[in-house]
């Protein structure tokens, strides 16, 4: 949904790097046309991996904020202008009703989409749990790929990795769960199609 | 060979201005020219120039205001410079003071400098201070000065030598004994610039502007005290320099606001920006940001806007149709980005040729943009670069297969997939330490289909490329 706030976490143990999370959220933008500003609170994002979604790097616009409070404001700074394709916060502390209030409507507002990776020290930090005015939240969660040809299970090598993408909450519509394709160079989410097992 | 400048003093010839060489044999300026003779048979001797030494410091002074808003010459051979609110563009006072330095003596003069909270405890560090550069913390200025001769306080040469005479070696020893009686013996001078370097009296600096630079004085009748007023002193301020800039087909890259209080003193803001600009809503948006920082006082009698750094801006097409949206641009958004969190700090990625995955890229402007310029897609790179690399605990088998399992954060994980090896050798046109260094990187998936990416130091065979430790260095 373009023009709102979307809110992206990971699970588990690993969810401090949120890397399927900004996977998520740079192969939606990677289909989109125009510019991305990513707001960064710590330098530990790879350019190359947001490439390899689509994301080329003349197309993304850094601005590394320092402060987990930072992150907001210039988060709001970019939603203001209409020129971005979206505009990508990742966020370590918490996410109030206000400060996500403030962001909902400023994206509204310019029709600039915005997405906040949730980056929580520990992966059950109460602060994940709090009231978020967001118009969508989603859960990225890795699950174990098929082998790399079908039916022969000792051949090494790497597939297409897979995600448990989960709409935990959605404005307006409805939740749900799909089991999905990590995204490809192009940034598009693959169709899972061994289930059967 | 070295070179003395000499000019008529007191009668006689004497040496004014001595180049390095000559200052480290000993030649001193005022010493008399025969004795500098005597001393360096093949010495070089010039007449001196006060009035082209003059220029060349006004140019210096011109040049120098890209660093501050408010430059004021200091003859004969000095610069003041108040970088209140313009070293945020330079990355700091530290940085802002390595940067003038280096680009002076890399130009072939000879500069030592010093940042204070006064001009006088400037002055005295830059000429008297033991390093070439420092920056003196605020509070430090007393401390700073008492070791340093009376003479480092700009007094004139024969109330130096009569503190000399009278036993004050250090300007400390001045600072301890009763202020009346000196004030008797040297006259109030003295006394007034010992406070002005402690900051007890204020002194403003006396800005010059190059005649040419384009600019504009709004004076008011009652001084301004909100910053309300002061946003609508500076739409018309801007109303006047746009056109000018028209007119002359420039656009501004950093922009000047002085505003003079009642009291004397001069506050500066300046911005910096990304492109040249002459739109009046877009430099008046990121000054209105600033203006919240001035202190008016007891009100500003008079606001001036300077164009320090203008270049050359043709007319730029906004809109390919009528009624379509305009085509984008971000260099607004670039400025008032780069104005609030530090120039540095908004940037680009850009790739740069290098297989160490630490050098692929770099920091580029905000506004590079080329779009056949990426990285090899078909190798594996993860999303989130951990730096530097952590060891992990892992076993596999030499020279080339992956790790069946491997411990972070005490955390087993088993490998169930694995691609690899990507072998990366050292750049040894780097670093002499890379000559032999090898990594062997694998992209590998746990059982719950985390996928991480580690390598190995060393190729597995030859002891010399590494010590077959592992380590983790990303996360897809």
């Amino acid at each position: 949904m373009l023009g709102a706030l979307h809110e992206v976490a990971g699970t588990g143990p690993d969810m401090e790097h949120a890397a399927a999370a900004a996977l998520f959220a740079a192969g939606c933008l990677a289909r989109l046309p125009g510019t991305v500003l990513w707001v960064l609170e710590r330098s530990d994002l790879f350019a190359p991996g947001l490439a390899a979604v689509g994301l080329h790097p003349a197309r993304v616009l850094y601005a590394e904020a320092g402060k987990a409070a930072t992150v907001l404001l210039v988060m709001e700074e970019g939603l203001r202008e209409p020129g971005l394709a979206g505009v990508v916060g990742e966020v370590s502390g918490r996410l109030t009703l206000t400060a996500s209030r403030r962001l909902q409507l400023a994206a509204e507002r310019s029709g600039v989409t915005a997405f906040a990776i949730r980056r929580p020290r520990r992966h059950d930090d109460p602060a994940l749990l709090e009231p978020c005015a967001a118009v969508t939240r989603w859960q990225v969660a890795s699950l174990p790929s098929g082998p790399p040809i079908p039916g022969a299970p000792d051949v090494p090598g790497l597939t297409q990795a897979r995600w448990q993408l989960e709409l935990v909450r959605c404005r307006g519509g409805e939740a749900g769960a799909w089991i999905v394709g990590a995204c490809d160079a192009q940034g598009r989410l693959g169709v899972v199609s061994d289930l059967a097992d | 060979m070295p070179l003395v400048t000499r000019a008529l003093g007191g009668g006689r010839q004497v040496v004014v201005g001595a180049d390095r060489a000559a200052l480290s044999l000993g030649l001193a300026p005022s010493l008399p020219l025969p004795e500098a003779r005597a001393r360096v048979p093949d010495l070089r001797v010039h007449e001196a120039d006060p009035a082209g030494d003059a220029a060349a410091l006004r140019d210096l002074a011109a040049w120098a205001s890209r660093y501050a808003p408010l430059v004021a010459p200091d003859p004969p051979d000095g610069l003041l410079l108040d970088v209140t609110g313009s070293t945020h563009l330079h990355g700091g006072e530290a940085a802002l003071l390595d940067d003038l330095l280096g680009r002076l003596n890399r130009s072939g003069l000879m500069v030592r400098a010093a940042m204070a909270g006064t001009i006088g405890t400037a002055h005295a560090i830059a000429r008297f201070g033991p390093a070439d550069r420092e920056v003196v913390a605020p509070g430090e200025e007393a401390a700073r000065l008492a070791a340093l001769s009376p003479a480092a306080l700009r007094i004139a040469p024969d109330i130096a030598r009569g503190l000399l005479v009278l036993g004050f070696e250090t300007v400390g020893q001045l600072m301890a004994v009763p202020r009346a009686p000196l004030a008797r013996r040297f006259g109030p001078g003295l006394l007034a610039r010992l406070d002005a370097a402690l900051g007890r009296r204020s002194e403003p600096l006396e800005p010059w502007f190059a005649p040419e630079a384009i600019q504009h004085r709004l004076a008011f009748v009652e001084p301004l005290l909100t910053a309300t007023a002061l946003g609508i002193a500076l739409d018309r301020l801007l109303s006047t320099v746009c056109p000018a800039l028209e007119a002359v087909g420039m656009g501004a890259r950093t922009v000047d606001v002085l505003f003079e209080r009642v009291d004397a003193t001069v506050q500066a803001v300046r911005v910096g920006t990304a492109r040249p600009s002459r739109d009046p809503g877009h430099l008046g948006r990121m000054l209105r940001d600033w203006l919240e920082r001035v202190e008016p006082g007891f009100g500003i009698e008079a606001v001036r806007l300077v164009v320090r750094v203008a270049e050359p801006l043709a007319w730029s097409q906004t809109k390919a149709v009528p009624g379509e949206a305009p085509i984008s641009d971000i260099s607004a958004l670039v400025d008032r980005l780069g104005n609030w969190l530090g120039g540095d700090r908004v940037f680009r990625a850009m790739p740069v040729e290098s297989w160490v995955p630490e050098r692929s890229f770099r920091r580029a402007p905000p506004l590079w943009s080329d779009p056949n310029l990426s990285w090899p897609e078909a190798l594996p790179r993860p999303v989130r670069l951990i730096t530097p690399p952590q060891p992990i605990e892992a076993i596999a088998a030499l020279p080339d297969r992956p790790p069946a399992a491997f411990t972070w954060r005490r955390v087993r994980r088993r490998v169930r997939h694995a691609d690899g090896p990507e072998r990366i050798t050292g750049e040894w046109w780097r670093r002499e330490a890379e000559t032999h260094a090898v990594r062997d990187y694998w992209a590998v998936e746990d059982e719950e289909g985390r996928r991480y990416w580690l390598f190995r130091r060393g190729d597995g065979e030859d002891p010399a490329t590494g010590d077959l430790r592992w380590f983790l260095h990303g996360l897809f």
